[in-house]
C-alpha cells in the first residue's frame, strides 16, 4: 500500500515550520509532527532574555497556537521521541515501540547543549535550551546571590545582561581571550566585555574552568590558573552539539551536523533536514556552514519543504541573527570568520550616542556586519551581503554618506 | 476585546477578536491567520510581520519608532502604509482596525 505520510521529528523552529509550510505548498497526505518535549511549541530565543526576566510568560511565546496544527491537519505529538530510522522500509520507531511509515522524512532535531564534565552529580549546575531549564535555577535566581557563568557567548551573555539586571551578582567566566570570539571581532568584543563591565558583571577571559567544588551543591568554582569563584549556582553556556545521532545510525552523512545539500535533502533523497542539526553547502561563503539561529531554521525549513512537495528550491539566504543585552539590539548579518578588512561606522564606546556598526569585507565585498542600535545598517548589511557587494571602506565607515546610499 | 480584519493578497478576508495590550502580530499568530511569519517572536528584528495598514486606520496608529522605520527600510514591497504588525498595540480605538498581509514576507 503505498503512503503519503510526511514524519517530521523535532517541533521547535525548523519542525513546526516546516510542518505547516508543507501544508502551504500543497502536501495532501497525513503530517506528523514529532516533540519528545512536552511542551506545546514555544520560542526559544526568549528562554535568556524575556522569560528569564519574567517580562513574558511561557504561553505568550509559543511558536503557534495549539488550534493552528488542527486548523491545517498537523499532527502534534508531544512527549514522543524516535528512536530509529528504517530506511529501508521507510518506517520510524518510536521510544514505545510503535512503527509508523513514512513518504517522507524531515529531521530538525536540533541541538543539544553541552555539559561541563562532571557537572551532573551537582544540583545547582544547569544549562539553558528549554524552557524547564529556566524554571530550574529561577528559584536560586534572588536578589544578591551569586552565579557564576561558565561561557561568554551570546546565550551566557543574555542570561548575564538579565541576571545582573535582577540584582545577582555575576561572573562570566570564558576560556578563550574575548568573549564572543566564536562569531565575532575584537571590535564587538571589546565593546560587550565594556558594556557587561558597566552593569557590574565581572568578565573574566582566558580562564578555564578545572574544577567544580562542593558536596552535591557546588560552591565553588576552580579554574587552571588557581583563581576560584564562590557560586549558589552554575549556568554553563559552552554551546550545543547538533542531535545528528538519528541520522547516522540511519547511515546518513554526516559531519558534526547531518549533510545535506542545497534543497535541504540528505544523502537519502526521502529524508530532508532543516535546523540547527544540518551542515548545508553555502553558495554565499563557498563552504559548508552549520548554522544555529532563528533564521536559518526557519529559512531553510522552508526550502525543505518546498522540496518535499516536488518544488525544487535552492537555500541561498543571507544569515542573521539578533540578541538582546541590557537596552542594547544586536543584529548580526552574515559570517564575518576569514574577513582581511573591517570598517566601523558610528563610535563603538559604551554612553556614546547612536549605536555602531561593523563591516567586514573580504577582497573588497561586504561580507557580515555586527550593528548595535543600527537597524537601517543592518537592513542595509543584508542586501549588501546578499549581493556580494564591493562598497569602499571608507564609505562605510562614513557617516555623512547616508546608510541608504550604500547599496545605491 | 478588540476586533481586527485581516485580508490576504488573494483579497480574503478573515477577523478575529483579541484582548486589548496584545499586538496585531500576537493576534494574527494566536488565531493562525497566515501570511504572517513573526520568526523572531515580536522583538522587532525580523521584519516578517509586514502588514498593509487600511488608511482609514493610519492616523490613529502611534508614530513608528525609528528601529521600525528602518527595519522596514528599503524593502521593494513597502508602501506608505507599511507597518511592522509586532509594533501595533492594540487599544480600545482601534477595534474593527483592518490589515492587509502581503504575498510574501522579506
Ligand atoms: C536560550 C537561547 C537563546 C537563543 N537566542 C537566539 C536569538 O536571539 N536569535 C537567534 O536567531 N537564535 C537564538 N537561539 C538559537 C535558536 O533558538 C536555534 O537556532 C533554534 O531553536 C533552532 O531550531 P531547531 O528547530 O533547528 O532546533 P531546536 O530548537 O534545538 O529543536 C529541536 C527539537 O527537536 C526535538 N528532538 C530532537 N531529537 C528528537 C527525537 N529523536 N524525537 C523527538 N524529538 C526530538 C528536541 O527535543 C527539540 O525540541 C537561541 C537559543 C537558545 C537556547
Ligand atoms: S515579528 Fe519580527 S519584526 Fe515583527
Amino acid at each position: 500500500m503505498s503512503n503519503h505520510t510526511c514524519i517530521v521529528v523535532g517541533a521547535s523552529h525548523a519542525g513546526t515550520t516546516l510542518a505547516l509550510q508543507l501544508r502551504r505548498e500543497g502536501w495532501e497526505g497525513p503530517i506528523i509532527l514529532i516533540s519528545e518535549e512536552s511542551e506545546l511549541p514555544y520560542h526559544r530565543p526568549p528562554l535568556s532574555k524575556e522569560l528569564l526576566a519574567g517580562a513574558k510568560t511561557l504561553d505568550e511565546i509559543r511558536l503557534r497556537p495549539a488550534k493552528l496544527f488542527d486548523d491545517n491537519n498537523v499532527e502534534l505529538r508531544l512527549n514522543t521521541r524516535v528512536e530509529s530510522i528504517d530506511r529501508s522500509n521507510k518506517t520510524v520507531q518510536l521510544a514505545d515501540g510503535a512503527i509508523l511509515p513514512y513518504a517522507k522524512l524531515a529531521l530538525c532535531t536540533g541541538a543539544s547543549v553541552r555539559l561541563l564534565p562532571g557537572s551532573e552529580r551537582f544540583d545547582n549546575v544547569f544549562t539553558i535550551r528549554n524552557a524547564a531549564d529556566i524554571e530550574a535555577f529561577r528559584p536560586l535566581a534572588r536578589e544578591g546571590s551569586r552565579v557564576v557563568i561558565v561561557g561568554g557567548g551570546y546565550i551566557g551573555l543574555e542570561a548575564a545582561a538579565v541576571l545582573r539586571k535582577m540584582g545577582l551578582h555575576v561572573t562570566v567566566i570564558e576560556a578563550a581571550s574575548r568573549v564572543l570570539e566564536r562569531v565575532t571581532s575584537e571590535v564587538l568584543s571589546a565593546y560587550m566585555t565594556q558594556l557587561h563591565g558597566s552593569k557590574g558583571v565581572e568578565i573574566v577571559t582566558d580562564t578555564l574552568v578545572q574544577e567544580l567544588r562542593g558536596e552535591s551543591s557546588v560552591e565553588l568554582v576552580v579554574c587552571a590558573d588557581g583563581s576560584e569563584y564562590p557560586a549558589d549556582f552554575v549556568i554553563a553556556g559552552i554551546g550545543v552539539i547538533p542531535n545528528t545521532r538519528l541520522a547516522e545510525q540511519a547511515g546518513l552523512a554526516t559531519e558534526r551536523g547531518i549533510l545535506v545539500d542545497e534543497n535541504a535533502q540528505s544523502t537519502d533523497a526521502d529524508i530532508y533536514a532543516a535546523g540547527d542539526c544540518t551542515r548545508h553547502p553555502s553558495a554565499l561563503y563557498k563552504r559548508p556552514l552549520l548554522l544555529e539561529s532563528v533564521q536559518n531554521a526557519t529559512d531553510q525549513s522552508r526550502v525543505a519543504a518546498a522540496n518535499i512537495c516536488g518544488k525544487p528550491t535552492a537555500y541561498d539566504a543571507v544569515p542573521w541573527f539578533w540578541s538582546d543585552q541590557y537596552e542594547i539590539k544586536l543584529q548580526m548579518v552574515g559570517i564575518s570568520e576569514g574577513f582581511d578588512e573591517l570598517a566601523v561606522r558610528g563610535n563603538p564606546e559604551v554612553g556614546a550616542e547612536g549605536g555602531f556598526a561593523v563591516f567586514y569585507l573580504k577582497e573588497g565585498v561586504v561580507i557580515a556586519a555586527d550593528c548595535v542600535g543600527r537597524p537601517k545598517e543592518f537592513m542595509v548589511a543584508k542586501k549588501l551581503v546578499g549581493q556580494r557587494v564591493a562598497v569602499a571602506v571608507d564609505r562605510l565607515a562614513d557617516e555623512s554618506v547616508e546608510a541608504a546610499a550604500l547599496i545605491a | 476585546m478588540v476586533k481586527v480584519v485581516f485580508t490576504d493578497h488573494a483579497g480574503s478576508e478573515q477577523s478575529v477578536e483579541v484582548a486589548t495590550g496584545v499586538s496585531i502580530m500576537e493576534a494574527a499568530v494566536s488565531n493562525g491567520i497566515s501570511g504572517i511569519d513573526a520568526d523572531c517572536g515580536g522583538s522587532c528584528s525580523c521584519a516578517t510581520c509586514h502588514v498593509y495598514v487600511d488608511k482609514a486606520w493610519l492616523g490613529k496608529l502611534d508614530a513608528m519608532n525609528p528601529d521600525e522605520d528602518a527595519m522596514l527600510g528599503l524593502s521593494t514591497d513597502r508602501q506608505d502604509n507599511s507597518r511592522l504588525s509586532c509594533q501595533i498595540r492594540l487599544r480600545d480605538e482601534l477595534d474593527g482596525i483592518a490589515v492587509t498581509t502581503p504575498e510574501f514576507q522579506f
